[in-house]
């Protein structure tokens, strides 16, 4: 025990913000993706750690699963993952770090401000079945609303990956006319 | 528990437990629960590789046969020993790194493979109560940490600087992530019927008999079509026969791991041979009863053979898969993927919805039987039909690059 | 209906899984090692020099004419002519091979220096097993590894080579009636000694201290 936290606990923590660290500063895209997904697995055992199995296994399904995929899917769609030519200090950093320090601000405002967990009151149980029901019962809206959300999104990627159809025939008319 | 109070088919069956609880009681009571889960962690480390080897070799023999070859027989006795000739052979190869390769990403692709697929053992039940950690969303830790596989296989492609590791790499993704979606989909059936994420309740809720037949899911209509289902992304998901185009051996070489020799490529088909036994110990926990005996008499078998007779007969159907179906095109994995597996599994969890509410009252039973039953066939048959007529699955079109 | 096809798949390959297990005639397998298939008697691989009796390089038919080396395509034929002469098959005599190689590694068994052979010297091989630790040396075989004899030839080729032995035999005949002639025309002509006679009778075998080493 280090400052009443224990070792996994420190050793997850060093793993991520280095993760986080190393996102931010290498200078291959490919390469901050993959640390980015090191942050993202080490904020699940965090929450894992916390007892918070949901949450935890929510977080490396969403996570590492897809949004990392994606993020490496769409580095490789747009340009070459190589490292950039240019400096990659630039004064856009100034602006980052003030946006960073405000949501950090933001974020350590809410923690203080927040209940503290007092020895008095003991840690509520939260098992997947007990996330289950408040969902389906107390937030039985907000997640109809989430679902109509992702539905739309859904149908709108299968609209957008329709018109490949279209495109091949203007192309075609295209090499005609060549 | 007392070990001398069991009678021997007991004995037997909880056998391995009460080893684990002999050699925890070596140790002070501080650290027993890690040497507890250490002998577990070890015991599934030891045993699976063990399968796997004994797969390959009733692999290549059992598609030797298929095709009225022999398959290798001159390692050992009827070449059983050709695995030990296989491991030696991949152990004292050169290991090879391209030049150009990402140094780094390349040596930690496999590990990332193997390291995440040995964790999904974690929650598998593989007798009575022989299981590693027994959580709460055992199902959810499962194919949460399926999902970093992916992971892998796109650092193997990647950083092997190499055209076709790279196809191999984002076909292997596009298609695991496609299939991920039916295969959770087709899972949910069964969790809802349980009302648990929990593995170790998934296989106690089937564990009941009605005369001599078991309860096990797959003997309902909804969990018949969840189980082919399962199956069927199972395959995809774990790039296997007829759904091996990101390794397709004469378009890819051999996709991502094109550019790996010697021990690391060792472990990329060691992955891949623990991942598909690890998601047909999941369809076995699902859907077959896990770890119970497939008739009431035959209940003095331990709990652990019946999981391990079952998983080498799933892996035997995956085996006997491979040697009869040809490789499925880019084109037509995507349009099954997306126009039949997943409209079925969204059907197949309304009908499961439906067999819940219509209760198992004496009339209620058959006429859910038949109306569960009929709607799946009819969607089954109708969805076939139209997209064959549309040529969705059939006949191919050409599109030529300009 | 969807998936029939998948069925019926599935039921022909569990028919020759089931099968292999009965009947033998549906394994083709040839067990190698110990078990061997005949070659075909078209079979080819790679070229070999014949020889008639029963020392191999004083049999040797091969003239050093050096015309399969001018055409071998891949030219991994090399032949060194000798100094001195020894008889052929007619007792002519002859300029023989002092070095005669092929690198089997390059041949790529195209059977020109076959076709090109005025002599019948060189024919094709149906030898496979020709595996060797050194692939550099080993795989460049000389005249004593080239070697072999009419018999080997007719064994793997019996019609090829029952031909070629037809055509030379009666070359030789003829060879020998047209010495018989001259010679009876000298012997009419002349009652002095013919010296010719003798060295026109075949004696193939006559001399083989002649021989010099590979």
């Amino acid at each position: 025990m280090i400052f009443g936290l224990s070792i996994a606990f420190w050793i997850t923590a060093l793993f991520t913000v280095a993760g986080a660290l190393a996102a931010a500063l290498l200078k291959n895209l490919v390469h901050c993706a993959l640390s980015l997904t090191v942050t993202f697995a080490g904020l699940a055992i965090l929450f894992l750690q916390l007892d918070a199995q949901f949450a935890g296994f929510a977080q490396m399904l969403v996570y590492i699963g897809a949004v990392a995929i994606l993020v490496v899917f769409a580095i490789l769609l747009t340009r070459g993952a190589g490292a950039p030519e240019y400096r990659i200090y630039t004064s856009s950093w100034l602006a980052g770090i003030a946006i960073a320090a405000a949501v950090f601000a933001l974020l350590a405002w809410s923690v203080i401000t927040s209940l503290p967990a007092g020895a008095g009151s003991a840690a509520p149980d939260v098992t997947v079945l007990s996330i289950g029901q408040a969902l389906m019962s107390t937030y039985v809206l907000p997640l109809e609303i989430v679902a109509v959300v992702l539905t739309v999104a859904l149908i709108g990627a299968v609209i957008v990956a329709m018109h490949d159809k279209g495109d091949a025939k203007t192309h075609e008319q295209k090499g005609g006319a060549q | 528990m007392n070990f001398q109070a069991l009678t021997l088919p007991e004995k037997l069956d909880q056998l391995f437990v009460f080893v684990q609880h002999w050699i925890m009681g070596f140790f002070p009571a501080h650290w027993q629960p890690l040497v507890g889960a250490l002998v577990g962690v070890v015991g599934i480390v030891a045993s699976f590789p063990a399968i796997f080897a004994l797969t390959t070799v009733l692999e290549r023999k059992g598609l030797g046969r298929m095709q009225n070859r022999l398959g290798p027989n001159r390692v050992g006795p009827l070449g059983i020993f050709q695995p030990v000739a296989d491991g030696i052979k991949s152990l004292t190869k050169e290991d090879i790194v391209p030049v150009s390769a990402d140094g780094v990403v390349h040596f930690l692709a496999p590990v990332v493979l193997v390291v995440a697929i040995f964790l999904g053992y974690a929650s598998l039940p593989i007798g009575r109560n022989m299981v590693l950690v027994n959580i709460d969303a055992g199902l959810l830790f499962f194919f949460a940490v399926g999902a970093s596989t992916e992971l892998s296989i796109f650092m193997a492609g990647w950083s092997s600087r190499n055209k076709y590791s790279l196809l191999g790499a984002m076909r292997a993704v596009a298609q695991m992530i496609s299939y991920e979606v039916p295969l959770l989909m087709s899972a949910i059936v069964a969790v809802m019927m349980t009302g648990s994420l929990s593995t170790v309740k998934i296989v106690e809720a089937q564990s009941g008999f009605t005369g001599i037949f078991p309860h096990w899911y797959v003997f309902t209509p909804w969990g018949f079509a969840g189980f082919v289902l399962f199956v069927i992304a199972a395959l995809a998901e774990t790039n296997r026969t007829p759904f091996d185009l990101p390794e397709g051996e004469s378009e890819l070489v051999a996709g991502y791991f094109t550019e790996y020799s010697g021990f690391k490529f060792a472990l990329f088909f060691l992955g891949e041979y623990l991942g598909m036994m690890s998601i047909a110990g999941f369809g076995i926990t699902l859907f077959l009863g896990g770890w119970g005996a497939p008739f009431s008499f035959l209940n003095f078998i331990p709990s652990w053979a019946w999981f391990f007779l079952k998983l080498l007969a799933a892996l035997c159907f995956f085996i006997w898969l491979r040697g009869t179906l040809p490789r499925l095109r880019q084109d037509q994995l995507m349009n099954f993927a997306w126009k039949f597996m997943l409209p079925m599994t969204l059907l197949n969890l309304m009908v499961a919805a439906a067999w819940r509410f219509l209760g198992d009252s004496a009339t209620g039973a058959w006429l859910r039987w038949v109306l569960c039953a009929g709607v799946l066939l009819l969607a089954y048959v109708g969805l076939g039909r139209v997209l064959m007529r549309k040529q969705r699955l059939g006949a191919r079109s050409y599109r030529y690059a300009e | 209906m969807l998936g029939e096809g998948i069925v019926k798949g599935l039921a022909e390959t569990a028919k020759n899984f089931a099968g292999s297990f009965v009947s033998k005639e549906r394994l083709t397998t040839v067990q190698y090692p110990e078990e061997r298939v005949e070659p075909i008697e078209n079979t080819r691989d790679f070229p070999f020099l014949v020889y008639d009796g029963s020392d191999p390089m004083a049999g040797l038919r091969c003239v050093a004419c050096q015309i399969c080396e001018k055409e071998c395509p891949p030219k991994c034929i090399y032949i060194t002519k000798s100094t001195d002469k020894k008889p052929d098959y007619v007792g002519k005599p002859q300029i023989y091979p002092a070095r005669f190689d092929i690198d089997i590694s390059v041949c790529m068994s195209c059977q020109i220096c076959v076709e090109v052979c005025p002599f019948e010297a060189i024919k094709m091989d149906t030898e496979f097993e020709l595996s060797t630790t050194d692939r550099f040396e080993g795989l460049i075989l000389d005249r004593e590894q080239l070697a072999k004899s009419n018999e080997y030839y007719n064994k793997i080729h019996p019609t090829e080579a029952a031909e070629v032995d037809a055509r030379l035999a009666e070359e030789k005949a003829k060879v020998e009636a047209k010495a018989k002639a001259a010679a009876a025309a000298a012997a009419a002509k002349a009652a002095a000694p013919a010296s010719g006679e003798t060295t026109a009778k075949p004696a193939p075998q006559k001399d083989p201290a002649k021989e010099p080493g590979a």
